[in-house]
């Protein structure tokens, strides 16, 4: 039988359409306005081109936070996918421990994010913290304020603990989902449990995962709160992140044109990443 | 009209270009609806897609230029229009 189409239902979607106008578009277009100006005050804005571009495209500062940003983004992924995955894995499959565990694992997930920076600001400090003092105690010379690497490890920590959980419930999800009848045959063929998870669960949890690896990516990329209280972007500038970068650059220096030209050349790359991962979902969903 | 938020002339222009593409595309679709089709482009693609692409990549075309050359960007713009053309006709 042939589907029907009918294109009056996009009638339907014209409310969203102008909410997203006004929440998304009409930003957006003020962005690029301000990008080709140089604005000091009302009524003193100056037509200049392309030039903030040049000098955005040029900025060392800039490209060394994008730089940062990719390996953070990519040390997040790495973590925290095969570990949501193992976690997914040990979970009780069901009865009071599962909801339990559901439970327990939620809870970092439920935390906002300056509140997960001050916990971990505590937390890993030498003096009155519990795992900066630990560390300490144990010979490691650790301290989060003076150390990079110090630094680079309690902001991972911290997103891991914050947004692994994310990771291993939808996995949870993608796991109950698998019917009882491939466990039973792969029983029967005395399957063993690295094939159990090669050629049962991890191509069932495929689409779960590309959703959990967008999100993550997604969410990575843009995070600003919880290494900003945590850190502050320091020492030096050696966890500042893009969109602290960009903050400083436009509401610390009000540099409008400057700050505009970036977000969109930011905005451009999010856009890529997420189309190819768009892409890659619903090219997956075809083959299906 | 235009001074309302300090919108320049070339923004103006930018967008309304936009905005009629995807109006003329519109109509286009509506005139002459399209099928998915694979062309060189590894998946395949409707004619919205391709313009999706096209788009994008006129937007890194752009910048690409202006990071490493101090070419006029007319010539830029030349590059894209070609590329998007290409990947409309051929994608």
């Amino acid at each position: 039988m042939q589907k029907i189409h009918n294109n009056r239902a996009w009638w339907l979607v014209l409310p969203v359409f102008l909410l997203v106008a006004f929440s998304a578009l009409i930003p957006l277009m003020t962005v690029v306005n301000y990008s080709v100006q140089d604005i000091f005050g009302p009524g003193q804005a100056f037509f200049v081109g392309t030039e903030w571009f040049k000098e955005v495209l040029g900025d060392e500062r800039l490209q060394d936070s994008l730089i940062r940003q990719f390996m953070f983004s990519g040390a997040v992924l790495l973590i925290q996918i095969p570990l949501g995955i193992g976690v997914a894995l040990m979970m009780p499959k069901s009865g009071i421990k599962g909801s339990l565990c559901l439970i327990l694992i939620a809870i970092p997930l439920l935390i906002p994010w300056n509140v997960v920076g001050t916990i971990w600001q505590v937390f890993a400090r030498g003096d009155i913290g519990l795992f900066g003092w630990g560390l300490n105690e144990l010979g490691f010379d650790y301290n989060y304020t003076g150390n990079t690497v110090d630094a680079w490890l309690t902001v991972l920590l911290m997103d891991v603990w914050h947004w692994t959980p994310l990771v291993a419930l939808l996995c949870y999800s993608g796991l109950r989902a698998i019917p009882e009848a491939f466990y039973q045959a792969a029983e029967i063929d005395r399957a063993s449990k690295w094939a159990v998870f090669r050629y049962i669960q991890l191509p069932r949890l495929k689409s779960v995962l590309i959703i959990a690896v967008l999100l993550r990516f997604m969410d990575s990329f843009m995070i600003y709160t919880e290494p900003f209280v945590l850190t502050g972007g320091g020492p030096g500038s050696s966890t500042t992140f893009l969109s602290q970068t960009l903050t400083t650059m436009a509401i610390g220096q009000f540099d409008l044109g400057r700050a505009s030209a970036f977000s969109l050349i930011y905005f451009l790359i999010v856009l890529l990443i997420s189309w190819l991962f768009f892409t890659a979902i619903t090219q997956d969903d075809k083959e299906k | 009209m235009i001074d309302w938020m300090n919108w320049t002339p070339t923004v103006v222009i930018f967008f309304a270009v936009i905005a009629s593409i995807l109006a003329v595309m519109t109509v286009y679709e509506i005139v002459s609806p399209c099928r998915e089709r694979k062309g060189f482009l590894p998946i395949e693609t409707t004619r919205g897609d391709r313009l999706f692409i096209s788009l994008l990549s006129t937007a890194y075309i752009h910048l690409t230029f202006l990071a490493v050359s101090d070419v006029s960007l007319w010539v830029a713009l030349a590059v894209s229009v070609a590329w998007a053309a290409v990947l409309l006709r051929w994608g």
